[in-house]
C-alpha cells in the first residue's frame, strides 16, 4: 500500500472530486430548503430554485417600477464602476509608489516606515472620515477601496523589487543604465506579472470593502441591494446576488490570471 | 585596459578586516585569475573592481584615473548565476546595452536605429554561438548558454575590463572547456583585461597570464577577524600560444623534408 502522499487521482477522477463539494453543497441547501418548505410553505429563509429564478428574471428582464432600470444590470455596473475605478487607482499608486521605494534608497527610507503604519490603519474605521471629507456619493467609495487596497500592493511591489537579484541591478549598470532606464527596462517589465500577481489577491478585500461602502450609504449597486432587500428577508434576491458577485469575483481573477500567462510567457506561473 | 593599479586597498566592515594591503600593477590587457579559499575576500575585491562595494582605504586606478565607485560600461560583468534578463528574449538581452547607450529617454530603438543595433546583436551571439537561440528567454536555454549569453551581453559593450565571478562553476566540465576557448577568443579580439575568479586552479592556470592567490598572511586564532587576506601569490604565467600560430612555428622550424 503506497502512502497517501503518493496517491494522485486520475485526470477524470481529479474533476470528479473538484466537483463533489460543489454537489454536496447543492445538495444539501435542496434537502434543507425542502424540510423547511413541508414545515412551513410560507418559509422564506431557504427558497426553492423556482422562486429564486422568478426573482432574478424579474431583476434582470423587466423595468424596476420605480427607475425604469433593469436592476440586476444597473446595480452590476453600478458596483463594477466602482470596483474598477478603485483597483485600477490602487494597481497605478501600488506601481509607481512601490517602484520608487523598491529602487532609490532615499525614498524607501522616508516612505518604508510610513507605509507600512499606513496599511495598518483599518479602513472601514476611516469609512466616515471619508463620508463626511468626500460626501456620500461616488468618491468615497473609490476612495474607500484605494486606501484599502493601494497600501498593500505598494508594500507588496516594493518587496518584489526588493527580491529582484542584485546580480541584474548591476549587470543593468554595467550596460550604461541611468536609474530611468533600469526603473523602465529592468524593474517595470519584470514587475508586471508580479502586479497582476497582486491585484489578484487583493481583489477578495477590494470587494469586502465595495460592499460595506455600498451597504453603508448608496443609491445603487449590489451590495446595496443585498442590504436593502434583507429587511424583507427576501433571501431569493440575496442568495443570486451573492452567487452572481462570487461569480464576477472568480471570472475576473482567472481572467487576470489567463492574461498573466499570455502576457509573459517568460514568468513563472502564479498558482 | 592599458593600465591597473591597485594602491594598498583595505576593506573592513566594523571591526571585520576583509582585505588588507593589497598591491597591484597591471599593464596591458592581461588575463587575471583569481583564487583563494572561500571567505578570503576575491569576490568582495571583485566587487570593489564592479563599483558595488567601495573600498575602506587604498586606490583603484584604471589606466590611471580613480575606478568609478558604481558600476558602468567600461567594466563588463558575468557571475555565476542572474547574469542575463529573464524577460528578455537572447537577442533582446544583446541589444540592450546598445539601445540604453542611444535612447537615454525611451531605453528602446525603433526603425532604421533599431535594425541596425539588431544586426550588431545578432553578430555578437553568433560569435559566442548562440545564432539559433536568437528569439529565446533565458529560462529556455541550457546553463552554459545562457552563460554564453551573459558574455555576449557583457562584450558586446566594448568594456575596458571584463570581471568574471565564477562563470563557469556551475556548468559540467565537457561545456567549460568549451567556454574556456570561447572566452579566450573573445579576449585576444577585444581591447579588454580579464579578471576572473575561479575555485578551479587548473581553470586558473591554464586561462591566465597572471594568476593571484588571496589568503591570509597573519592569523590570530583568538580574533580571526582582526587581519584580512591580501594578494600572497602573483604569478605570471607562460601562455602558450593560440594553436594556428602553434602550427605556422611548427611549420617554419621543421627540417626540410620531414612531413609536414
Amino acid at each position: 500500500m503506497r502512502r497517501l502522499i503518493n496517491r494522485k487521482p486520475g485526470r477524470a477522477a481529479a474533476l470528479g472530486l473538484g466537483l463533489l463539494p460543489f454537489v454536496l453543497v447543492v445538495i444539501a441547501y435542496l434537502f434543507g430548503s425542502h424540510t423547511r418548505l413541508q414545515d412551513n410553505p410560507a418559509d422564506k429563509l431557504l427558497p426553492p430554485p423556482a422562486v429564486m429564478v422568478d426573482a432574478i428574471e424579474r431583476l434582470a428582464l423587466e423595468p424596476s417600477k420605480r427607475s425604469g432600470q433593469r436592476l440586476l444590470w444597473a446595480d452590476t455596473a453600478a458596483s463594477l464602476q466602482r470596483l474598477g475605478l478603485g483597483v485600477g487607482l490602487s494597481a497605478l499608486l501600488g506601481l509607481v509608489f512601490g517602484v520608487a521605494i523598491g529602487v532609490v534608497p532615499h525614498i524607501r527610507a522616508t516612505l518604508g516606515h510610513f507605509l507600512v503604519v499606513l496599511s495598518m490603519i483599518p479602513p472601514l474605521a476611516v469609512l466616515p472620515i471619508l463620508f463626511i471629507v468626500f460626501g456620500l456619493g461616488e468618491l468615497s467609495k473609490v476612495v474607500l477601496i484605494v486606501i484599502g487596497v493601494a497600501p498593500f500592493i505598494m508594500r507588496d511591489l516594493a518587496a518584489r523589487v526588493a527580491e529582484l537579484p542584485r546580480e541584474l541591478m548591476i549587470k543593468g549598470q554595467t550596460l550604461g543604465a541611468s536609474t530611468w532606464q533600469i526603473i523602465t527596462r529592468v524593474v517595470l517589465p519584470q514587475l508586471w506579472p508580479r502586479l497582476i500577481h497582486s491585484v489578484r489577491l487583493m481583489l477578495g478585500p477590494a470587494w469586502l470593502f465595495l460592499i460595506a461602502a455600498e451597504a453603508i450609504a448608496a443609491t445603487d449597486g449590489l451590495g446595496y441591494r443585498i442590504f436593502l432587500v434583507r429587511r424583507y428577508l427576501a433571501m431569493d434576491v440575496i442568495l443570486p446576488y451573492v452567487a452572481w458577485i462570487t461569480l464576477l469575483a472568480f471570472l475576473f481573477d482567472w481572467l487576470l490570471q489567463k492574461w498573466a500567462r499570455r502576457a509573459f510567457p517568460w514568468a513563472e506561473p502564479a498558482p | 585596459m592599458k593600465s591597473f593599479e591597485v594602491r594598498n586597498l583595505w576593506k573592513e566592515y566594523g571591526d571585520q578586516v576583509v582585505l588588507e594591503r593589497v598591491h597591484l600593477a597591471l599593464t596591458g590587457n592581461e588575463f587575471v585569475t583569481i583564487v583563494g579559499a572561500s571567505g578570503c575576500g576575491k569576490t568582495t575585491f571583485l566587487k570593489m573592481l564592479m563599483g558595488d562595494e567601495v573600498p575602506t582605504r587604498g586606490e583603484l586606478l584604471l589606466d590611471g584615473e580613480p575606478l568609478p565607485t558604481e558600476p558602468g560600461p567600461d567594466r563588463g560583468v558575468v557571475f555565476q548565476r542572474y547574469s542575463v534578463f529573464p524577460h528578455l528574449t537572447a537577442l533582446e538581452n544583446v541589444m540592450l546595452g546598445l539601445e540604453l547607450r542611444q535612447a537615454p529617454l525611451a531605453g528602446r530603438l525603433f526603425g532604421a536605429a533599431r535594425t541596425a543595433v539588431r544586426e550588431q546583436a545578432a553578430q555578437g551571439l553568433a560569435a559566442v554561438g548562440l545564432q539559433a537561440a536568437l528569439d529565446k528567454y533565458p529560462a529556455q536555454l541550457s546553463g552554459g548558454m545562457q552563460q554564453r549569453l551573459a558574455i555576449a551581453q557583457a562584450v558586446i559593450m566594448r568594456p575596458r575590463i571584463l570581471l568574471l565571478d565564477e562563470p563557469f562553476g556551475a556548468l559540467d566540465p565537457g561545456i567549460r572547456s568549451d567556454m574556456h576557448g570561447l572566452i579566450l577568443d573573445l579576449w585576444r579580439q577585444g581591447d579588454m583585461g580579464v579578471f576572473m575568479i575561479t575555485h578551479d586552479l587548473h581553470e586558473g592556470f591554464e586561462l591566465g597570464t597572471r594568476l593571484l592567490v588571496f589568503d591570509k598572511v597573519r592569523d590570530d586564532p583568538q580574533a580571526p577577524e582582526a587581519y584580512g587576506a591580501t594578494i600572497t601569490f602573483d604569478i605570471p604565467l607562460q601562455r602558450r600560444p593560440p594553436p594556428d600560430v602553434m602550427e605556422a612555428v611548427r611549420r617554419a622550424t621543421a627540417p626540410a623534408g620531414a612531413p609536414s
